[in-house]
């Protein structure tokens, strides 16, 4: 097969994905690009799974990346419902599960995450989902509404949007999480705090230090929790938020670097030139901190995504930004920029019973991560901040007398 | 329905219907036209989806709320017609509306 005939294969139709494939045509890219995705449906966005789409505010059209027709039109081939179950290097080829060997020019790497399970009997009863996809993100709305008992075990953010969800839909919720407070890997003491309390006066029961030992069913659904000390949690539907795991099998089984993610550089291309990996199944180097980590966002998903297509056009790699991530709850909005790397000091600046206000983590007098509820200006400043390096003034950060365009002038 | 003309930054002008309860920023990128990123998917979060509104249409388009205004306070190159566009709703008032594009919205 001639070189150019091989074109692009782009292995996961997620959101990283499907940018890629977008971004590839907007770039003039010419030759073939296929994109080959395990899920049934053209590529979507995910954000909104837990939030908008979740209470019935986007439907299927408005979460697709693109119509349907778009694809054709731009002469990408989807592969949907297809898995690449192998991939040689040496032949720059993929197989695909129905036996189908397609060759690439280059191949990107989007296999995403997958939800992590909890090891405890009752896990596959029916009515204890994850969430990730669209179809778990059905499952779930279908057992949400009035009357109905949510159970989220692990207090992270996809966790308290859909306990909002439920609430917003009429129905109950309680939070169990095992840590000390929710929230408790990804924010600080003060925001789970907020949280805590903005939930518990939404009506959501919030459970801590509380271990899981079983999900008992009824006629092979789920009805309840059974915690380790003995106590019984009745609900209709269970949501485990716990955590992802990459998928890297297939980039290992090929002897790509994998390391908790698979590893690339700063222009989201793995140890084989030909092929790049995106989005959260890449473990990448953090410039802003010197160290390398995995970003779950879908922030980290567009760029890498934009990184990698512009490399194969041969366009200028656009260089990694300040990571950035937000959370719709209620009628709350947090936004979150940075990483709280190196951090000996967290400064608030408004008060939190306002509903308005932001958490500076920082390195000395340099801002490493914001934390912003409904206080966008907080957000963008401190982003630009965050990516400059510049110190600051403690006293006027925690000031709101001083604007933010004075805290960074 | 309206008809929206969307022109880049380097003067290519894309003109396309776009659907009534869209917003300008779903008009763009459904439409794969480039210079409008929208990273956030339309919940006012990330200000990439920034244009310049025509000054015959800014009227029309409505009130920025105070959201988006801190946003685009911290956005790049931003003018006094700067909007962004997922918070712009399309209607058959806007049948006509130009809206131009930044040279980057990162």
């Amino acid at each position: 097969m001639e070189k150019n005939d091989a074109g692009v294969i782009i292995v996961g139709a997620g959101h990283a994905g499907g940018t890629a494939a977008a971004l590839l045509r907007q770039f003039g890219y010419a030759a073939p690009i296929r994109l080959v995705g395990e899920e049934p449906l053209a590529p979507y966005q995910r954000p909104p799974l837990s939030k908008a789409w979740l209470k019935g505010e986007a439907d299927a059209e408005s979460l697709a990346l693109k119509p349907e027709s778009f694809y054709a039109e731009a002469g990408i081939t989807l592969s949907l419902g297809g898995r690449v179950v192998a991939l040689d290097r040496a032949s720059k080829t993929v197989r695909l599960e129905s036996g189908e060997t397609h060759a690439y020019e280059a191949l990107i790497l989007a296999t995403g995450a997958r939800a992590r399970k909890l090891d405890v009997a009752g896990a596959d009863l029916d009515g204890v989902l994850v969430l990730r996809s669209a179809a778990d993100a059905e499952a779930l709305k279908s057992s949400l509404g009035p009357g109905k008992r949510l159970a989220v075990v692990g207090g992270g953010y996809i966790g308290l949007e859909a306990a909002a969800s439920s609430r917003a839909l009429g129905g109950e919720a309680v939070v169990l999480e095992r840590e000390p407070r929710i929230l408790a890997r990804v924010a600080g003491p003060v925001l789970s705090d907020f949280f805590t309390r903005y939930h518990q006066g939404k009506g959501v029961e919030i459970r801590t230090e509380v271990e899981i030992a079983a999900f008992e069913g009824e006629r092979g659904r789920v009805v309840a929790v059974r915690l380790a000390n003995g106590e019984r949690i009745a609900c209709d539907v269970v949501l485990v938020g716990v955590g992802a795991i990459p998928n890297t099998e297939l980039a290992a089984e090929a002897g790509l670097a994998c390391d908790n993610g698979i590893i690339v550089d700063a222009g989201a291309r793995t140890v084989d030139p030909a092929i790049f990996a995106i989005g959260d199944v890449t473990r990448r180097p953090l410039e802003r901190y010197g160290r390398d980590g995995r970003l779950e966002s879908v922030a980290n998903a567009l760029e890498q995504a934009r990184q990698a297509a512009s490399a194969i056009v041969g366009r200028p790699v656009p260089p990694s930004e300040v990571t950035w991530n937000w959370s719709d709850q209620y009628d709350l909005k947090l936004q979150i920029a940075g990483l709280p790397f190196d951090v000996d000091d967290v400064v608030l600046r408004g008060d939190p019973a306002s509903g308005s206000f932001a958490l500076f983590h920082l390195a000395g007098d340099v801002i490493q991560a914001v934390e912003a509820v409904n206080a966008p200006a907080e957000f963008m400043a401190g982003r630009q901040l965050i990516g400059h390096l510049r110190a600051i003034s403690r006293a006027r950060l925690a000031d709101t007398a001083f604007s933010m365009k004075e805290v960074a002038a | 329905m309206a008809k929206i003309t969307y022109v880049e930054h380097n003067g290519s002008e894309h003109t396309l219907e776009v659907k009534s309860g869209l917003s300008v920023m779903e008009g763009a990128v459904k439409n794969n036209v480039p210079g409008i990123d929208a990273d956030c998917g339309g919940a006012c979060a990330c200000a990439t989806c920034h244009v310049y509104v025509d000054e015959a249409w800014l009227a029309k388009t409505g009130e920025k709320s105070a959201m988006e205004e801190s946003m685009l306070d911290f956005a790049e190159n931003v003018e006094p017609n700067s909007r962004l566009s997922c918070q712009i709703k399309v209607s058959d008032d806007l049948d006509g509306l130009i809206v131009r594009m930044p040279e980057s919205q990162h």
